[in-house]
């Protein structure tokens, strides 16, 4: 450890943001394509199963119709990118100051109604709290993340709290 | 198929069957594709080496989506995954071997619900058990 390394990699925006819900934000409608193509790469190269692309099949199950993985994720591609969401994590040719590497600590999600063709899915999320310790990479922090998902009936679909891990 | 298992043919110690699959840029790219994540460090093996992690490495909610495929195609298309807890302690590299593991823990019946609780993990080639975590499946019964 240096003399320059900082003895915290809390940041006044966390104090300030701890337990703040942020503002929602509505999904694309989800489509039958979005959920076909995440299903092809999460089975890949295996065909994955009917229920997610063949309607036929979909309609005779007790879904009555084509749903969604459970991890499949409707805010993908959002059409405005802020700086901010261009690239997480450090970039080529700076070497990344303490605190600018990220890693995904994990997640619990606990699931509910399943997501569907047409669905609009709004979600909000919050900082939880956060731990700091000395691990492999130094101080390391993990931030934990709520988020909650409902669909466009007010139908809850997910609650997830993430570990983000910042070293 | 839609049903696959019911609550009372299961027991504590059960093993699901693995979902398995060696991880390289065929399926980062996709999952990359799908999942909008294009960041430097799982592309680029210099943003990877400088982050003190070797090389670029393999998306968690990649390994996170492999163990969900492997409780889908358990349980079947009508039954529910309810929970799933997973923490990426390990690194996924271009070219491991991902094995998912998950054994029934639990069975428990909870608001007329037949619930299964497992332990989940993912190995690789290595033996390394790289996410462990539990998750928590609703299947139908027969009675």
């Amino acid at each position: 450890m240096t003399s320059a390394e900082p003895t915290t990699l809390v940041t006044p925006d966390m104090i300030a943001s701890k337990g703040v819900w942020g503002p929602e934000t509505k999904s694309y409608p989800i489509s039958e394509s979005d959920i076909r193509k995440w299903a092809i790469a999460v089975y890949w190269p295996e065909t994955p199963p009917r229920i997610y692309w063949d309607a036929d099949y979909a309609s005779s199950t007790k879904w009555g119709g084509i749903i969604a993985p459970e991890d499949f994720n409707p805010f993908a591609w959002p059409p405005e990118r802020p700086a901010s969401r261009q690239s997480a994590g450090p970039v080529p040719g700076k070497k990344p100051a303490k605190g600018e590497n990220i890693l995904n600590g994990g997640q619990t999600d606990t699931f509910f109604i399943p997501m569907r063709p047409g669905d609009v899915i709004t979600s909000r999320s919050r900082l939880s709290h956060w731990e700091e310790r000395q691990g492999r990479n130094g101080l390391t922090i993990f931030a934990y993340n709520e988020s909650e998902w409902h669909n466009q009936k007010g139908e809850l679909v997910k609650r997830r709290i993430s570990i983000g891990v910042r070293y | 198929m839609a049903k696959n298992v019911y609550f009372e043919d299961v027991k504590v110690g059960d093993e699901v069957p693995a979902f398995e699959r060696k991880t390289d840029f065929m399926n980062w790219n996709r999952y990359a594709a799908v999942n909008d994540e294009f960041v430097f460090l799982h592309m680029d093996d210099e943003v990877g080496k400088a982050a003190g992690q070797g090389a670029a490495f393999g998306m968690g909610n990649l390994r996170w989506a492999y163990v969900l495929n492997a409780l889908r195609n358990w349980i079947g298309d009508e039954a529910q995954v309810r929970e799933l807890s997973m923490q990426f302690r390990a690194i996924n590299h271009k070219n491991d071997v991902l094995t998912t593991v998950a054994t029934v823990a639990q069975k428990r019946v909870e608001g007329g619900e037949h619930l299964i609780d497992l332990e989940i993990n993912v190995r690789n080639q290595d033996g390394v058990m790289t996410a462990p975590g539990h998750a928590t499946v609703v299947v139908p019964a027969r009675g």
